[in-house]
């Protein structure tokens, strides 16, 4: 499997077909891991983060959950190729960073895109699992199996006290971070997302935007997260987390029902226009494109608009991506001929 | 609440000091906080109350605070204050009465109580790879990597009896 193989595949996490999926997008854990015997990538010396680099390769060779994944190298890797593995949410923005470190910097992939691993980001590993819909105790099964495996090949630094040891003392403990990316669009028309948001930052979750820290709320999709990650275990983070999205799945579903009954004809009119300017437009952005692709995955979990499936609606959030276009087009491209290669797209897929 | 210094506003910010491993509350309102906390709390974003946080709680004066110095990879308690992030798993063990009171803040607790690796497990596989690596390096008289070598076994070997509480 090579890069370019992905850009006709889709993520198993776009599928749209685990549970809830019409509210939950996809559900993820990962795990911050450090070895045993070496710094930290920030305070490595690169020969160390070389040899962190060449274990994990090492151990990717005997694993048998992740012997085939692809191993590369982000040093090696385009700009593009970056930022195309950042859309996919398969690496973080700061990995993607073109800089010194890049070259002992690298990224696992496994089939379907299901587990990946980034190498000598802000840790030595940070494993993460990916699941379509409202699914975190199938990531966790997932994720327990292969860290299992990887714990047998790889010394991990490691107190009784305060767990797996991180770079950054936010992330001791489990070094587990769960979450949920969750389509609101209901709360949002109905102006109740905020009260929601700000109780369950309350209750020990994060809100955050699609793409993660520091990034806003497009298209309606908020990713929810744990807080904490010592004095608590990994099933208690899960239970906690399930308890919580739960409600306010329920919450978002009280307030579709309640939009259909009280305006449906305005909710109606949005849902349609959305579709009308997406099947309609010459030109348009990637900004507006989520905004409107918010509406009509709307409308398609509604049962409004029956054509469509919702897996391709899920996937056309990432197609239509900078990178993703580009790939696509097989050259590099001015923002506004995306725009024109984006609208190109969208009319031809719906 | 109201605030230990001024004894008039709410107090907003809580904080436990460690003194010799007793430990005190402490409950101040923002505007005592940001004047008589120490030095690195009055940074309020997020890196600088990070290694702000760090700078509170034990009352190690500066003087040992200053000599801290991670003997694995070389980190200075100085460098931690800077950067907010830690230089090896080694450093948790050097800078430990520093950090317990900053964990505690971060997390609410102290105690890790999820998953542990395979008890003292020492992962053979390693360790044989690693054992033959070095009978090598001896052969080929490459003494700076058969040293390496000889203390990444050793670490490893040793590991069973750092499961231990500390």
């Amino acid at each position: 499997m090579t890069l370019n193989d992905l850009t006709r595949e889709t993520g198993e996490w776009l599928r749209g077909k685990g549970p809830k999926g019409e509210i939950v997008m996809s559900s993820r854990i990962r795990l911050a891991r450090n070895l045993d015997d070496l710094p930290f990538p920030h305070w490595a010396k690169p020969v160390q983060r070389a040899q962190v680099l060449a274990r994990v390769q090492d151990m990717i060779k005997v694993s048998k959950f992740l012997k085939g994944s692809m191993f590369l190298k982000i040093g090696e890797l385009s700009e593009l190729d970056r930022l195309f593995l950042v859309e996919r949410h398969l690496i973080s923005r700061e990995h993607a960073v073109e800089g010194t470190e890049s070259n002992q910097k690298g990224v696992v992939i496994s089939d379907l895109e299901i587990i990946s691993i980034m190498i000598n980001e802000e840790d030595h590993l940070r494993v993460q699992v990916m699941q379509s819909g409202f699914n975190l105790q199938e990531a966790w099964r997932v994720l327990g199996q292969v860290n299992a495996e990887m714990e047998e090949k790889l010394a991990y630094a490691f107190l009784p006290e305060w767990g797996y040891l991180t770079a950054c003392p936010t992330n001791v403990g489990t070094g587990m971070r769960a979450s949920c990316m969750l389509h609101l669009p209901c709360l949002v028309i109905t102006k109740q997302i905020d009260r929601v948001l700000h109780a369950i930052t309350k209750l020990g979750l994060t809100a955050r935007g699609l793409y993660g820290e520091g990034t806003e709320a497009l298209g309606n999709f908020f990713q929810l997260s744990n807080q904490v990650s010592l004095g608590i275990s990994e099933e208690e983070i899960l239970d906690n987390m399930e308890r919580l999205i739960r409600q306010v799945i329920e919450q978002e579903e009280a307030a579709r029902t309640a939009l259909l009954n009280q305006s449906r004809n305005s909710l109606e009119d949005r849902i349609w226009r959305a579709y009308g300017t997406l099947r309609s437009a010459h030109l348009i952005t990637s900004n507006e494109t989520i905004e409107m692709l918010s509406l009509v995955r709307l409308g398609v979990d509604l049962g409004l608009i029956a054509t469509l499936e919702q897996g391709k609606v899920n996937q056309l959030f990432i197609q239509t991506q900078p990178a993703h276009l580009q790939k696509l087009e097989g050259r590099p491209l001015t923002p506004s001929e995306r725009d024109a290669r984006r609208a190109k797209l969208l009319r031809e897929s719906l | 609440m109201r605030c230990d210094l001024c004894n008039e506003r709410e107090a907003t910010v809580h904080l436990t000091e460690m003194i010799d491993d007793q430990s005190r509350e402490l409950h101040l309102c923002e505007p005592c906080a940001r004047e008589k906390a120490p030095k690195g709390l009055q940074g309020f974003g997020l890196a600088e109350l990070l290694a702000g946080l760090a700078d509170f709680g034990s009352k190690m004066g500066e003087e040992t605070k200053a000599k801290l110095v991670c003997p694995r990879c070389k980190m200075t308690y100085e460098d931690f204050r800077k950067t907010g992030r830690l230089g090896c798993g080694q450093c948790y063990e050097t800078f430990h009465r520093a950090l317990a009171p900053l964990l505690k803040r971060i997390h609410g607790s102290g105690e890790h109580v999820g998953k542990e690796p395979a008890a003292g497990k020492v992962p053979a596989e390693e360790l044989s790879q690693l054992k033959e690596q070095l009978k090598k390096s001896v052969a080929e008289e490459a003494f700076e990597e058969a040293a390496r070598l000889r203390d990444r076994i050793r670490a490893l070997e040793v590991k069973p009896k750092r499961a231990r509480k500390i």
